[in-house]
């Protein structure tokens, strides 16, 4: 028999009797509804973790370095690489290469100093950083009270909360709560900061006096190395944003607390700690870098750019391998998640088996009479199949959209829950093609495996037996 | 389609058996049937050895649990001989795979039985178009093909309606349509009259007779009335216990009278 055939006796062998093939529909419907309820529920937490640590930037950077400088990240992987005498300079050129490479959304170099701010006149020593213009985008500063800086060059800052504590003269009281954002932002906002920092001047530039590209800079004091004189500066800056949360919590020790423009800061040609290292190499005019971060497109690509960056002579570092254990973890869950749900799944097959069962009782003499009249073993077979396999993609695709259906009202409620906690929505529920498509098969492959004894039962059915029977 | 020959009329004379103008359709040789009910066994049929050639109108007469259904069923493919064989147009079913012997009911033979045996769900023309889905005949083709195997058998005004709104004489045309659908070379009918009024009867049974004499079909037909089979059947077996306990040709008035009432020349070796 053909298939349109096996379709078509086959609808109408599930239409004779509505109700229970209805039914045990309804039972495929609500196991496929379960799994997929839970398999979105997996990928959807999943979805919602990496794009939270896609969103913090440590998942999509790549930090390198150069060969030369032994306290670089990544030494153990050394091995074969140049003595540092003769790898590579990270300076602009080789920075404007990176940039070059595919997949490549940003390059920029790692500044941050420790130095004094001057507040109403206080000083306040505490480690400053450089923040590029993407890191607007980030959940670090979703929280921020003011705002992110105006434009890449302004003269303005944005402060941690522990520092604008500091400058306010409060201390945090340990054991009690901390003290919110937005109330030490109030006195705080608009407010002038004075940043001093010790800037690098060419040798021969040095008596022409090259600080005017900054209006407010004085210079206290002349430092003369052979290769290039500092000098000290003071740049006043107007505090934008207090942030509530701690941006750099993992670099540890070295966390700033006060962030300034990028484009600024590089402008501003700022003396760094880790210059004292480079004074040989720092002889041209060109910027030369202790290290350079990488905006990654893609994080799954970071593993060629980190590839291809070794191959130009630097050493790279990403926190790649700790997504893998994260990967694991969600691997774990989905599997559990999906074995769950496939329970309700099976209890439903147990039903398919039971009405193809009760079908081949109740057409016992049907069957006889096909039969008698020609049909085959196989064609007898088939139309059970047929039946259970219609029932199955039937209940698969009602399956998922109950799926769906359940997980939007969930995602909805807790939404609901979460806007009520003042705590921003979150979507935490997917369910990807791939899922409507896979959950559908497997009821449709499930379905069919639980024809396998009914089909085979009715396609041995003696026929004279059946048709002897009234 | 019809083979028929115009030959002068001769009384039958000689035992059909012993004639070999004519292909041998069906041949059984020492075919048993026993059911083992615990200790006992049922010999339904034992031991039966009998031949039809092509075009006969036979009829299997016995009392009720002669064994006439069960030689039906092994010439049709539908049960496997105990022992013995049963060759049907060369081919001996014993030896059949399942497969084969679903081909054999599909296309060599066609089956009427005494409950009709409709299915219920279906309407006539789909009851008559099923044995064409097995068949895998072009969804194209089936409909006419059915339509013109209901005209003939006189149901074309019935087609939509399911069994259950047929009377039993009508079930029994649209029966017999349906085992004509796949042009099988064999008709077995299982006392297709017996539930029937007589004059309901009557009419199956000339359609009967017309698929033999004009689509030159062979028939073997069971049934324990013995003026019916004298009115129709060109020759006898008679069944008792499971064995065949006599063989004759039709030599009664009834059948003389009614063949020639008909005007039809029967074909006579
Ligand atoms: N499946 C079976 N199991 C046991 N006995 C059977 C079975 N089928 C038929 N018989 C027996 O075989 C004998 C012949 O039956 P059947 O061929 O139907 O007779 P008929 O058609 O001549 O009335 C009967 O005695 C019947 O009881
Ligand atoms: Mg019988």
């Amino acid at each position: 028999m053909k298939l349109p055939d096996l379709t078509e006796l086959a609808v109408r062998n599930l239409r004779e009797s509505v109700l229970r093939n209805s039914l045990t529909t309804i039972g495929i419907s609500v196991g496929v509804a379960s799994l997929v309820a839970m398999l979105s529920l997996g990928i959807g937490l999943q979805q919602m973790a990496s794009r939270r640590l896609m969103k913090s930037g440590l998942f999509d950077t790549v930090v390198v370095t150069s060969r030369r400088d032994l306290r670089n990240f990544g030494h153990e992987e050394n091995g074969n690489a140049p003595p540092p005498g003769e790898s590579k300079l990270l300076d602009e050129d080789a920075r404007l290469e990176i940039e070059k490479l595919p997949n490549v959304t940003e390059v920029y170099p790692d500044i941050r100093f420790p130095t004094t701010l001057l507040y109403e006149d206080k000083p306040h020593l505490t480690m400053v950083a450089a923040l590029p213009w993407s890191a607007k985008s980030t959940d670090a500063f979703e929280t921020l009270q003011g705002q992110f800086f105006s434009n890449e060059t302004a003269h303005e800052a944005v402060i941690q909360k522990a520092f604008a504590e500091e400058l306010l003269g409060r201390t945090p009281k340990p054991g009690l709560d901390e003290t919110n954002a937005r109330e030490l932002a109030g006195p705080l906002l608009g407010k002038e900061l004075t940043l001093r920092y010790a800037q690098r001047e060419a040798a021969t530039a040095a008596s022409n006096n090259t600080a005017s590209n900054n209006g407010s800079a004085s210079q206290d004091e002349n430092l003369t190395s052979a290769a290039y004189s500092v000098v000290s500066r003071e740049l006043k800056l107007k505090i934008v944003g207090v942030s509530d949360l701690d941006p750099e919590s993992m670099r540890g020790p070295t966390r700033a607390r006060v962030f300034v423009p990028l484009k600024l800061a590089e402008n501003l040609h700022i003396m760094l700690p880790t210059d004292l290292r480079e004074i040989s190499a720092a002889a041209g005019d060109q910027a030369v870098y202790s290290s350079v971060s990488v905006r990654v497109q893609d994080p799954a690509k970071i593993r060629g750019i980190e590839d291809a960056i070794k191959k130009m002579g630097f050493n790279t570092f990403s926190i790649l391998d700790a997504t893998r254990s994260l990967q694991q973890f969600f691997a774990v869950l989905d599997l559990f998640l999906g074995i769950f749900g496939s329970l309700a799944l099976a209890v439903a097959s147990i039903g398919i088996v039971n009405t193809l069962v009760m079908a081949i009782l109740e057409r016992r003499r049907e069957i006889g009479i096909m039969k008698a009249i020609g049909a085959s073993d196989g064609d007898v077979k088939k139309l059970f199949f047929a039946e259970a396999g219609a029932m199955g993609i039937l209940g698969g695709i009602v399956g998922v959209v109950l799926g769906w259906a359940i997980g939007q009202v969930i995602n909805l409620g807790t939404n609901v829950y979460l806007k009520r906690q003042s705590l921003p929505p979150e979507h935490f529920w997917a369910v990807p093609v791939w899922l409507v498509g896979a959950a559908i098969l497997f009821a449709f492959i499930v379905s069919l495996a639980a024809g396998l004894y009914p089909a085979g039962r009715a396609a041995r059915l003696d026929p004279v037996q059946a048709l002897r029977y009234e | 389609m019809g083979t028929l020959q115009n030959q002068p009329t001769e009384m039958p004379s000689t035992n059909a058996i012993t004639s070999t103008a004519k292909a041998e359709v069906i041949r059984a040789e020492q075919l048993c049937r026993h059911y083992r009910m615990g200790e006992t066994v049922i010999r339904a049929v034992d031991g039966v050895t009998l031949s039809v050639r092509a075009g006969e109108f036979v009829a299997l007469l016995g009392s009720s649990g002669s064994g006439k259904s069960s030689v039906l069923n092994l010439i049709a493919g539908l049960d496997r001989p105990t022992s013995g064989s049963v060759i049907v147009q060369g081919r001996d079913l014993a030896k059949l795979s399942r497969e084969e012997l679903a081909h054999h009911r599909l296309r060599t033979v066609g089956m009427v039985f005494q409950s009709f045996n409709l299915i219920v769900s279906m309407s006539v023309i789909e009851n008559v178009e099923l044995p064409m889905r097995f068949a895998e005949i072009d969804r194209g083709k089936r409909d006419a093909m059915a339509r013109e195997a209901l005209a003939r058998v006189g149901l074309q005004a019935r087609m939509n309606h399911k069994p259950s709104e047929l009377s039993g004489g009508e079930q029994q045309r649209a029966a017999l349509a349906r085992a004509l659908i796949n042009r099988p070379q064999l008709l077995l009918a299982d006392e297709p009259t017996g539930n029937l009024d007589s004059h309901t009867g009557v009419e199956i049974m000339n359609l009967v007779r017309e698929f033999n004499q004009h689509l030159g079909m062979t028939v073997v037909m069971v049934t324990h009335e013995r003026a019916l089979a004298e009115r129709y059947a060109q020759r006898f077996i008679f069944l008792a216990d499971g064995k065949l306990v006599g063989d004759e040709v039709n030599s009664s008035a009834a059948f003389k009278e009614a063949t020639d009432r008909v005007g039809i020349e029967v074909e006579r070796e």
